[in-house]
């Protein structure tokens, strides 16, 4: 297949998979199979692309045009196709584990739970892939409507309550700023297009571009610089593999993604580097990390603790790229990917001993590794990984931020990063701790490990954590593709 | 030869097709006229419309009599593009009356309701095609008449107090219009509107113009419900049959609007409308009123065809909002909102008549687990829900697109940022909906599981289909908007 | 400029005003319809007057005659007219149906009688 053909096919299958997931509700075991069957087909085609753009070339494809100069249209750049790639090889791994999860628990409404993850991931792909800012902005709000049915699954006032939070702060912030600033963007530059080197180079005053970075930054509310992090433990209600899709797979990481888009391909890094005005990033970045580190260590329900981890490694990404040298633009590409594997492998551990045991809170997790050795092996694995230490993946994404931010002679960001893998590991490591080192509580009833696919999906994430760091080559290489057009 | 007499054809058809209908008192052969009728008027407006992007404007005269003294038909940019949702309306409301109702009147009223309906078709597509002031004013009452009785028609008896209501205003309304034009009138001697805009330029004495200018304002104003003289919207649209909701909701103040638009721009001009007298700054200030005490408002209604109604008020603050911004991107904003308003909120309420078929009425206490019970009625009025938010991807996206724009090329950021706050709302009254049909479970009063008759669903999912595809493919609508704001601004200067 | 050789100005004035007071002030469905035709019926004057020269004759070309009335006004009026009076006809049919429906033909009790039924199909 073309480039052109093999973009068609990662945007249209997840749909027919979704149209067929609808239409086989009725068989769970053919509904399960077309997931698995589309999810292996996407992550093919999304991997025929790689060869093409580690070569350098930017497959497209124009659609049609939406508005007057602008169009609905997709190119594959490195950064893009980076998360692409994340995104649907975690979602084989994320249908695997659900299967196991929504079976053990006896969910309902699975056939709209797997339609509606079917149709996130064809959001994501558009995400991934647009061309320009109008594509990306459709599939961004596209991603926050499909993924909303999966937040409320249950139905109840609390999932009403947190699809209400969910909803209000992502349409609230993309709606009301990250639309205005578009359209500014508009109507200063006259192209929305995703250009190196970025497309706002002396258009406007600084001001201005001040005004519309931080109308950027917080609009793109799902990369949750605090003060619009609510939304992320809100979120919470959901079933685990939901939680998985937003933290690892999709949502989040759409949203760092497009800030890094909008920070090297709109403003362009030469710009932002000459621009007082965006001085205040990397501060707001680093009060995020260091604040949400803070609340992670004080919460004892496991969810909510890894939530709050997830809104402290994201800013890692935005204060990587904010700090606008091409060795932390590397960095934090390469952290889209590193978190992805880890966290997801976090939140698999923690719906394993949920559906396991029924446990929900750290201080509950004596002595339970002996009980489920692989799934908190798993666990320790990515713990490894989001403290940054070898030999996981984490370490080599914190590698390059640490390095560029030294090589700029950031210290403060060198200090809020040393200061955040402290808190990491304080928050982290008491849990391997009372896993393997703590007696069982006397009364807890006896459990083995999670049923079988889930057990399996998580082994799996914690083997890529560690094989992405002794093999990190092809992403590498996409990373430094984009840090050399930073 | 034929297609020389178009433009009166437009009007012609659907006018004698109402008596047509009379004379034949069944039900089934009426349905068939008012359906050729509208279908011959939507096609004669597709000609239209690709004949001014052709060759530019249209005048026909009525009789062959020549303006000033005759009548004349104009179809330009603006007027064909009305004249395109006017009849496209009608031609997907009257095949979802065909079920909708003859379950809402008793059968021997049945044909007499094909008669309003064509008669007012005739009206709102004569407001719209006339070049000629004082035909506005007969057409406009030949409309508003029979839309009286097409309200009236409603099942509860608070329809008639509505119907009441009503026509009280809109007579008061059409009765300042033909005040305001009497007044112009007797200022420069003429009545057809491309002569009254050439005369008036030469009119010394201002006064009496600024008059006729107030009473035309006020009598249209009334008619577009533009806050505050929306009064009687809400019950007008919440008490009707549905099919006349949602073709009233459609087309009637979209024309009005299309007459406000004509008389600034076309006839006093922008000079005197903006410089003499600070319309836009009024226009601007019950714009903005409208859209947050109305949104408001509808946030609090227990009801879904009166939270819509209410939305609508809204939805006509953005149009004139984008009136008074009098910029070639506020002016493609208000047109290009014109349609796709007009398309969003016919599917909504054809949807909701639907519901009101299944449910008895549109309460929403009566739509609980509503997503189960009617599952394609639900998702389409989510999908136009959507719309009215102005999500990518739907129509209502690219009108909020251009109004943030104007703002934004204007200089008026904490416009823009109205704009988009006021959005907010609409999602939230829209998710009341979204969370009653999909988050609670159905009990009693949920009607049983099962669509609303084909009939009617294909319609409304007709227009649903059409707010996702104006939503991608704007070259249609944005470029004949683009083109009637030029026009408009061209005329102005 | 006197008050006199504006007279027909001030009678169209005198019955807009009085006809727009009945339809606000008056809670009786009927009243209001009256103040409404009165208020229509202003308008009638206010065309036609200014078309009558005096002295003028209808516009039938002939040497003997010098000046002529506008005949445009009285056309356009006699449509009004009929507007007119279709608008009274509907609106008295509503009120026939209204009381039918609600025993009343005042507003205030018809309001209420909406208030106090709430659901009635």
């Amino acid at each position: 297949m073309s480039p052109a053909q093999l973009i068609v096919a990662s945007l249209a299958l997840p749909l027919a998979g979704a149209a067929g997931i609808a239409l086989s509700g009725r068989w769970p075991n053919l509904r399960e199979g077309v997931t698995l069957t589309t999810a292996v087909a996407l992550f093919a085609c999304v991997l025929g692309l790689l060869p093409g753009v580690l070569g350098g070339a930017l497959p497209q494809l124009f659609v049609l045009e939406m508005l007057p100069g602008i169009a609905l249209g997709f190119r594959v750049e490195p950064l893009g196709m980076l998360f692409a790639l994340v995104a649907s090889g975690l979602w084989i791994v994320n249908s695997i584990y659900s299967i196991g999860y929504m079976r053990a628990n006896e969910e309902p409404h699975q056939t709209r739970f797997y339609v509606c993850f079917a149709l996130s991931l064809a959001a994501t792909i558009g995400i991934a892939f647009a061309s320009n800012l109008l594509t990306m902005f459709l599939f961004y709000e596209a991603l926050t409507l499909v993924t909303y049915p999966l937040v409320t699954h249950h139905g109840d006032a609390e999932a009403r309550a947190g699809g209400r939070t969910y909803l209000g702060y992502l349409l609230g912030t993309s709606i009301g700023l990250l639309l205005p600033a578009i359209i500014a963007t508009w109507a200063i530059a006259g192209t929305l297009e995703f250009t190196p080197g970025g497309i706002l180079g002396g258009a406007a005053s600084n001001a201005a571009l001040g005004g519309l970075l931080a109308l950027y930054m917080f609009g793109i509310g799902k990369a949750a610089l605090m003060p619009v992090h609510r939304w992320l433990p809100a979120a919470m209600v959901a079933p685990t593999p939901v939680s998985a899709l937003l933290h690892a797979v999709a949502v989040v990481k759409a949203g760092v993604f497009a800030v890094v888009k909008v920070i090297v391909y709109v403003f362009g890094v030469g710009t932002l580097a000459k621009l007082r005005a965006a001085d205040w990033l990397p501060t707001v970045a680093g009060f995020t990390i260091i604040a949400a580190s803070v609340v992670a260590l004080y919460s004892d329900n496991l969810k909510r603790r890894l939530a709050y981890s997830t809104v402290s490694q994201l800013s890692y990404v935005v204060l990587a790229a904010a700090l606008l040298t091409p060795l932390t633009v590397v960095g934090a590409v390469m952290h889209i990917a590193a978190h992805a594997v880890s966290k997801i492998t976090l939140f698999f551990a923690a719906g394993a001993i949920y559906t396991a045991s029924g446990k929900t809170e750290v201080s509950q997790l004596d002595g339970i590794g002996r009980r489920m050795p692989w799934t908190l092996g798993a666990f320790s694995i990515a713990v490894l990984s989001m403290i940054g230490l070898p030999p996981a993946v984490g370490f080599v994404s914190k590698w390059y931020i640490l390095a560029g931010a030294v090589g700029a002679a950031r210290w403060t960001a060198v200090a809020v990063i040393a200061l955040s893998t402290l808190l990491n590991a304080a928050y982290f490591a008491p849990i391997v701790y009372r896993a393997f080192l703590r007696p069982p509580a006397q009364a807890a009833a006896a459990h083995g490990e999670a049923p079988v696919p889930m057990v399996a999906a998580l082994c799996v994430t914690a083997a890529a954590t560690l094989a992405l760091f002794l093999y990190p080559g092809p992403l590498l290489a996409l990373a430094r593709l984009v840090g050399r057009m930073a | 030869m034929t297609f020389a007499h178009l433009p009166a054809l437009e009007v012609v058809v659907p006018l004698i097709a109402a008596p047509l209908t009379v004379l034949i008192r069944r039900s089934a052969p009426a349905w068939a006229i008012a359906a050729a009728a509208c279908s011959f008027s939507f096609v004669a407006a597709l000609l239209l419309a690709a004949e001014v992007a052709a060759h530019g404007p249209i005048s026909y005269h009525l009789g062959s009599w020549a303006p000033p003294w005759g009548i004349e038909y104009r179809v330009d940019a603006l007027s064909a593009f009305v004249l395109v949702l006017v009849s496209g309306m009608a031609t997907v409301t009257v095949p979802y009356a065909w079920r909708s109702i003859a379950a809402e009147l008793p059968r021997d009223q049945v044909y007499l309701f094909y008669t309003m309906f064509c008669l007012c078709l005739a009206g709102l597509l004569g407001m719209t095609i006339t070049g000629d002031a004082f035909n506005l004013f007969v057409f406009m009452e030949i409309g508003s008449l029979s839309s009286y009785v097409l309200i009236a028609l409603g099942r509860d008896r608070r329809a008639q107090y509505a119907s009441y209501q009503y026509l009280v205003l809109g007579t008061i309304g059409a009765t300042f219009y033909v005040i305001g034009i009497g007044i112009l009138y007797l200022a420069t001697g003429t009545l057809n509107i491309a002569d009254l805009a050439q005369r008036l330029q030469h009119v010394e004495n201002l006064r009496p113009v600024l008059a006729g200018l107030a009473f035309i304002t006020v009598g249209v104003s009334l008619k577009l419900a533009l806050y505050p003289l929306h009064l009687w919207l809400p019950n007008a649209y919440t008490y009707a049959p549905s099919a006349v909701t949602a073709f009233l909701a459609a087309t009637a103040t979209k024309v009005s609007v299309y007459v406000l638009l004509r008389f600034y721009f076309s006839v006093f001009g922008l000079h005197l409308v903006s410089v003499t007298l600070p319309m836009p700054e009024i226009l601007l200030v019950l714009s903005i009123v409208a859209i947050v005490s109305a949104s408001l408002v509808a946030l609090y209604q227990t009801d879904l065809k009166r939270l819509f109604a209410y939305s609508s008020v809204a939805q006509i603050g953005y149009i004139t909002l984008g009136m008074s911004l009098t910029s070639r991107a506020g002016l493609t904003a208000s047109v290009v909102h014109l349609f796709n308003h007009g398309i969003t909120k016919g599917a909504l309420f054809l949807l909701l008549g639907g519901v009101a078929l299944r449910a008895g009425r549109t309460g929403l206490d009566r739509v609980h687990g509503l997503g189960r019970a009617m599952p394609l009625t639900s998702l389409g009025i989510v999908i136009a829900g959507l719309s009215l938010i102005g999500v990518p991807g739907t129509a209502g996206f690219v009108s909020k697109w251009y109004l943030v724009l104007a703002a934004i090329e204007a200089g008026r950021w904490w416009l823009a940022a109205f704009v988009v706050a006021t959005s907010l709302i609409a999602v939230a009254y829209v998710w009341r909906f979204v969370e009653a049909a999909y988050l609670s479970e159905p009990d009693e009063r949920t009607p049983e599981p099962g669509e609303a008759p084909l009939a009617m669903l294909l319609p409304a999912w007709l227009l649903v289909a059409a707010c996702v595809y104006f939503g991608f493919d704007t070259s249609y609508t944005v470029e004949a908007a683009r083109r009637a704001a030029l026009l408009l601004l061209g005329a102005a200067q | 400029m006197s008050v006199a050789s504006h007279f027909s100005y001030w009678i169209t004035i005198l019955l807009m005003v009085a006809g727009l007071y009945i339809v606000i002030a008056r809670g009786n469905l009927v009243k209001k319809l009256i103040g409404l035709s009165i208020f229509q019926t202003s308008v009638y004057l206010l065309y036609i007057a200014p078309g009558k020269l005096i002295g003028g004759t209808a516009p039938i070309i002939s040497p003997a005659f010098k000046i002529y009335s506008n005949p445009l006004p009285h056309v356009l009026i006699l449509t009004a007219i009929v507007v007119g009076v279709a608008t009274l006809a509907l609106g008295l049919a509503l009120v026939v149906r209204i009381r039918e429906a609600y025993g009343s033909i005042e507003e205030d009790e018809i309001l209420a009688a909406d208030r106090a039924g709430g659901d009635s199909e």
